[in-house]
């Protein structure tokens, strides 16, 4: 079914189609689940959900992501688990973890260089990487920093770190990849937090200049660390655009629960849902929908998980739908804003009911 | 050197298994050393030893030894 998908651009499919189309995948995926994993068809029972029934995309029950950092949640057999992905808490912090199978992981892969070369372009760029070489180093257990970064590596070539293995600046082969690749245009990559604490305060503090009038760097993992020292999206790319020229930034949303489907922010500086991926905005008291406009919770439906039950989810990030099918970028899907978390993180709803038994 | 030996000796050298470990049996995710991390290295050493870049398409496609093969000879290389 997602065969189709590869074959078209992936911002393409318009409100009617998509209904259609998700409606179907949600049905296949929602059944393979409930037969592969356990707890997930226990949750479906409790839930009195007829899963076999085909039902709109948002009325298909969703999952707290704290679940998949509370229990297992595989539906493959572990023969047929490839990878195993976690997300990058902070030491204490419980980890989600994420079992890929083949298909999976390699949907992941097609899906994010498919929505990323809508910006990137087709060609593969040289491709600088503000973080260390360290993230990708442990193979066994990869973090959700680590796959991000072999993620978007298949756009790339002359794959740089810019930042040595204490996380320090290493300005001298910064300066060389620059140097090498004058000509060209350049991709950069990080996480929204590393690049600002690592790449651009150096710069900012040493009264630095390196000329990224060339380059397009796209970031990810949220601004939730920036939030203290009150640097929003506005603020981040001015402040880049002061110390290095740069002037294509693009924002992206998406987590290790659903990695592959991420949402990208266009040049209008909205988030698109793409042709893999829908989101819908739930009222934190009741879960009802929120209409346009409405602030709640950020339900994310991807149509890549086919190893975990990971197709439906609700995170803990507060949102609000701007539209759809209406971006003057002219790009389908419904943009949405993100407002951050939502205080105190607690969703209580079906893992209520997952509880139980 | 011969194309088929440089394509071998790139296995070796890139995923860090020895030699009779590469062969038609050969796939991704088959052995530990080629997972993605090991992939984007035979990539990069496959792309140096033969003066070629793959498409973002073909590196996603580039799922056996074999497959591989196929893949080098839209560059021009044969093996």
């Amino acid at each position: 079914m997602l065969e189709e998908l590869w074959e078209r651009p992936p911002f393409s499919m318009d409100h009617m189609e998509k209904t259609q189309f998700f409606k179907k995948r949600m049905q296949a995926l929602t059944i393979k689940h409930a037969e592969g994993c356990e707890a997930y068809g226990r949750l479906l029972d409790n839930l009195h959900f007829p899963f076999r029934e085909i039902h709109e995309v948002w009325d298909y029950p969703f999952l707290p992501v704290r679940l998949f950092k509370e229990s297992k949640l595989q539906s493959v057999p572990d023969e047929e688990v490839v990878k195993t992905m976690t997300s990058s808490g902070t030491s204490g912090q419980q980890v989600s973890k994420i079992y890929l199978d083949r298909t999976t992981a390699s949907n992941q892969t097609k899906a994010l260089v498919k929505i990323t070369s809508e910006f990137l372009g087709k060609k593969r760029l040289p491709m600088l990487i503000i973080d260390s070489k360290n993230v990708v180093k442990n193979r066994r257990l990869f973090s959700a920093r680590g796959a991000g970064i072999l993620g978007f590596s298949m756009l790339g070539y002359d794959v740089t770190y810019a930042l040595d293995e204490d996380m320090k600046l290493d300005l001298d082969v910064v300066k060389a990849f620059l140097d090498k690749h004058r000509e060209e245009t350049i991709f950069l990559f990080g996480f929204t937090f590393m690049i600002w604490e690592h790449f651009y305060k150096p710069l900012s503090d040493g009264k630095l200049f390196l000329d990224l009038s060339k380059g397009i760097l796209l970031h990810g993992g949220g601004f939730k660390k920036l939030e203290a020292q009150a640097v929003d999206n506005d603020t981040y790319k001015k402040e880049l655009n002061r110390v290095c020229k740069i002037e294509h930034i693009y924002n992206y949303y998406g987590m290790v629960e659903q990695t592959g489907s991420i949402f990208m922010e266009c040049e209008c500086g909205r988030l698109h849902a793409s042709n893999f991926s829908d989101i819908f905005i739930r009222n934190p008291k009741d879960f009802s929908l929120c209409q346009k406009g409405e602030k709640g919770l950020i339900q994310l439906v991807s149509m890549l998980p086919e190893s975990y039950p990971g197709h439906s989810i609700l995170s803990e990030d507060v949102g609000e739908i701007i539209g759809e099918d209406d971006c003057p970028c002219g790009r389908c899907g419904k943009t949405f804003r993100i407002y951050g978390r939502i205080k105190q993180a607690e969703v209580r709803g079906c893992s209520d009911t997952y509880e139980r038994k | 050197m011969t194309n088929l030996e440089k394509y071998k000796k790139a296995f070796v050298d890139a995923l860090g298994i020895a030699e009779d470990k590469v062969n038609e049996e050969l796939t991704y995710q088959s052995i530990v050393n080629w997972d993605s991390v090991g992939h984007m290295g035979l990539v990069a050493e496959l792309e140096e030893v033969f003066d070629i870049m793959m498409e973002t398409d073909d590196i996603i496609d580039f799922s056996s030894y074999e497959k591989g093969k196929e893949i080098l000879k839209k560059y021009g290389v044969e093996i």
